[in-house]
């Protein structure tokens, strides 16, 4: 396979973003894609923002060049933003809708700009998906499968070179059984819910 | 018979399995049959220790063999010594740690390549370009040529776990300690790896007297020139090593790209997409360097570009050899303006480069930038953190102009607004010592910082020279009863081990004591009022007095009592009683207070980790316990 699949990972330390990222890893290895991921662990987990790329084929680098990535799937609508630079016009970000407030508004007295101003400054750039990913995470079962949501969310935009069960199968594979069935309902709900702005 | 206890611990050759860069060295060295795995914990490389310390305790938990030994050693030096004496022993051993820990270990390693080892060694030194998690971004390469050591770089996960394999093999023919450098762009990348087989660990080693070993003047000088020698074997196995190849892009003539470590990744694929003819000389093997596949490598090149980060190490060595054998060759790098000596290179550095000495358009659209600024989110004590405590208290308790030198840790956050609790950093322990000097140099408070685990690393000599010198300072110890930045590693203040083992705990209040420390306060910083009028106290006494400020890491606190089953206390905010004073934002600063659009103040649940200390914080009474999770 020659063609190459970017994808950009951001959110808030915490939120899980490097697990999701190492589970996107694992079902390409499970589907037999070549895969290269990279994180960055340390500082960033105390609050501080979280950037990691997932590239999949024909690829010798973990990063990927600037304007170049298929898919920006953030976690917090703001982080959406600041990664802007990996989109080009056809870039599908997908974004959960739930900002998380950093501490430098309220001490710092920086500005986290209206979502609207956000999605419309995105569109600007890219194609924009949203999802709200707490209230179907919550309709699911468990607010802590937000995660799945996205996930979910990332099989249905179709760049993915393997099947959205694939992913589906490797997210169940680290879950203990009796959270199995709300994952996979909150996988399946994320795949509906992906909403073009 | 290997304990099994994940994919990482599996004996299945020829199986894929996704692994972190880090996680592939640990899986490299099982593979080589490692008895002996040392370390200080350190952003990059923690999880390579971390992954030999999960698989002893599940081992230990389990009650079998996990077939090596691993230690959290007290600072990188003793770790490098613990395990060079299981490699004289003719065991097989690694030691991990981040790039500025081999300065700690400096002083073992530069005489320990003139020893050289028996069992193989593999020194790992994660570093770390662009200072993601650090205090500089030194390039270690240099102390392979300072040392004497032979060096392997690896590009991508995969190649991590084969040159840790391999390098037990290159060391022990060498009898010399190995380094295998990294940067975080590798420690912290996963990749798919092919298992090899496991070989099964040595387990007990003997000591065969030599008076070689001891290096006294006379043993000195006489074991240089062997070091020597021996490298001049290591060049014979650089020559020969399948990590040093030369790849083609295209239709080459007589273009060459010299590359080494992760930067090799972004040569390939840009070199791919930019459509040029190049032949591309990646070298694995970065000391000692291929003499003369380098030669003729120059030799058959018009131009070379030199692709690697930060310092010029392959580059002046590659301007030395096109001058000794007079090559008429352009080569184009640092000197040459066209890469710099600073932090990570991208695939965009590299395409750019390229474009401009290839004279080709770069393919890549020039990024788009937001009109929105989107707000800074850097990292930030969490709520609860015991350490804003502390530093609320030690505000309080202090006269402006006061100097606070910090040290490595979560602490050092305690520089952002509103605390800016931290005015100089230099490296491990450096705090104490430093607050001696400003002692000395003005007539200015001085409180210095550092946590529990730097306390073992390297504060306890300062505090010995603070007291002997009797410098009128406060030294405080951040006691949260773990390594808590790193991954709460355990250290010697913690009643368990690496291994899972229970360990005999040491307590730093102790330490400080036998050090002869006369005025010693322990306080627990979540009690505010109690805690200002401790370091009032530290700070009226004439001479050293040291402050250890015990409070628990609120992160491992809630994993407790969530365990526990014990509920976590919530608060709430009266709205009518708040004056909207700010304090518990703007001069407290816990993550868990927010303004509402209408400029009221409230708690975020979900952040707050339920340590009450805004209750304290609040001048007005309007905060106070309600309800719980």
């Amino acid at each position: 396979m020659s063609k190459k699949i970017s994808i950009v990972l951001t959110g808030v330390g915490g939120q899980g973003v490097i697990t999701a990222a190492n589970i996107l890893g694992k079902a390409a290895v499970k589907a037999k894609v070549g895969v290269f991921v990279s994180e960055i662990h340390g500082m960033a987990q105390r609050g501080g923002a979280v950037v990691c790329t997932v590239r999949m084929g024909d690829v010798s680098s973990p990063l990927l060049p600037s304007g170049t990535a298929d898919v920006l799937l953030s976690t917090e609508p703001v982080e959406a933003l600041r990664n802007i630079c990996y989109v080009h016009k056809k870039t599908k970000v997908i974004t959960d809708i739930n900002p998380i407030i950093p501490f430098t508004v309220a001490v710092g007295g920086e500005q986290y700009p209206k979502l609207d101003e956000i999605f419309k400054e995105i569109r600007s750039h890219a194609e924009l998906y949203t999802v709200d990913a707490l209230q179907i995470a919550k309709e699911a079962g468990a607010v802590i499968t937000k995660n799945t949501v996205m996930l979910g969310a990332l099989a249905a935009s179709g760049v993915l070179p393997f099947k959205p069960e694939v992913l589906l199968e490797t997210i169940l594979e680290d879950i203990p059984e009796k959270y199995k069935d709300v994952n996979k309902k909150a996988f399946e709900c994320g795949m509906k819910a992906v909403k073009k702005k | 018979m290997v304990f099994i206890m994940t994919e990482i611990t599996e004996d299945k050759p020829g199986k894929q399995i996704l692994l972190l860069g880090n996680e592939a060295i640990t899986r490299g060295a099982l593979e080589a049959g490692v008895d002996v795995a040392t370390t200080y914990p350190g952003t990059p490389s923690s999880e390579i220790a971390d992954t030999f310390s999960m698989i002893a305790k599940e081992a230990t938990r389990q009650k079998k063999d996990p077939g090596f030994y691993f230690q959290y050693s007290t600072n990188e030096k003793v770790a490098l010594e613990v395990a060079a004496a299981a490699s004289f022993c003719g065991l097989r051993s690694l030691t991990c740690m981040k790039h500025v820990g081999l300065n700690v270990a400096s002083d073992t390693f530069m005489t320990y390549m003139y020893v050289g080892s028996r069992g193989g060694h593999i020194i790992v030194s994660a570093d770390d370009p662009y200072c993601h998690s650090s205090q500089n971004e030194q390039d270690n390469r240099y102390f392979a040529l300072f040392g004497g050591a032979p060096m392997l770089e690896p590009t991508t996960p995969q190649e991590a776990k084969e040159m840790t394999r391999i390098g037990f093999d290159i060391s022990e023919q060498l009898h010399l300690p190995l380094l295998l450098r990294t940067t975080t762009r590798l420690n912290h990348a996963r990749g798919p790896i092919t298992l090899n087989a496991m070989q099964p660990p040595r387990k007990k080693g003997f000591f065969k007297k030599d008076p070689l070993l001891v290096t006294v003047p006379a043993t000195a000088r006489a074991k240089h020139p062997v070091l020597l020698k021996q490298l001049e074997e290591a060049e014979k196995i650089s020559e020969k090593s399948p990590f040093n190849e030369i790849l083609t892009i295209g239709k080459p003539k007589d273009v060459g790209i010299v590359t080494s470590g992760v930067a090799f990744t972004y040569v390939k694929e840009m070199a791919e997409e930019l459509n040029l003819n190049v032949k591309i000389l990646k070298l694995g093997m970065t000391h000692p360097i291929p003499r003369t596949m380098c030669e003729k490598f120059i030799k058959s090149c018009t131009s070379i570009i030199m692709v690697e980060e930060l310092e010029p190490f392959l580059e002046n060595q590659f301007k030395a050899l096109a001058f000794d054998i007079g090559a008429d060759v352009k080569i184009y790098g640092k000197s040459t303006g066209h890469f710099s000596r600073l932090y990570e290179y991208t695939p965009d550095i590299v395409a750019e480069a390229f474009s401009k000495i290839f004279k080709v358009k770069n393919p890549f659209p020039k990024p788009v930038h937001s009109l929105l600024k989107a707000p800074r989110r850097p990292p930030s004590l969490c709520p609860g953190c015991p350490h804003r405590a502390t530093y609320y208290a030690v505000k309080k308790a202090a006269p402006k102009d006061t100097i606070y030198p910090t040290d490595i840790g979560c602490y050092t956050l305690g520089k952002e607004p509103p605390l800016e609790m931290a005015d100089v950093l230099l490296c491990m322990g450096s705090n104490a010592g430093m607050a001696c000097g400003f002692s000395i140099a003005t007539d200015q408070k001085i409180i210095s910082f550092m946590g529990d685990s730097t306390f073992f690393h390297s504060g306890i000599p300062p505090i010995i020279n603070a007291v002997h010198h009797n410098h009128d300072v406060v030294i405080t110890i951040l006691d949260n009863r773990t390594t808590a930045m790193t991954g709460h590693q355990p250290h010697p203040g913690t009643p368990y081990d690496g291994m899972g083992n229970p360990a005999k705990l040491i307590k730093v209040e102790d330490v400080v004591k036998g050090c002869g420390v006369e005025h010693i306060e322990i306080v627990d910083p979540n009690k505010i009022k109690e805690t200002t009028a401790a370091f009032k106290r530290a700070l009226e006494f004439k001479g050293l007095s040291v402050v250890v400020s015990k409070s628990p890491c609120i992160l491992l606190e809630v994993q407790r009592k969530r365990k526990a089953k014990e509920d976590i206390q919530l608060y709430h905010i009266n709205q009518e009683i708040c004056k909207r004073c700010k304090t518990c934002i703007g001069r407290f600063g816990c993550p868990a207070l927010y303004f509402a659009e209408d400029g009221s103040v409230h708690i975020d649940t979900a952040q707050c980790n339920g340590c009450g200390n805004c209750v304290q914080v609040c001048p007005f009474g309007a905060i106070s316990a309600e309800g719980s999770t």
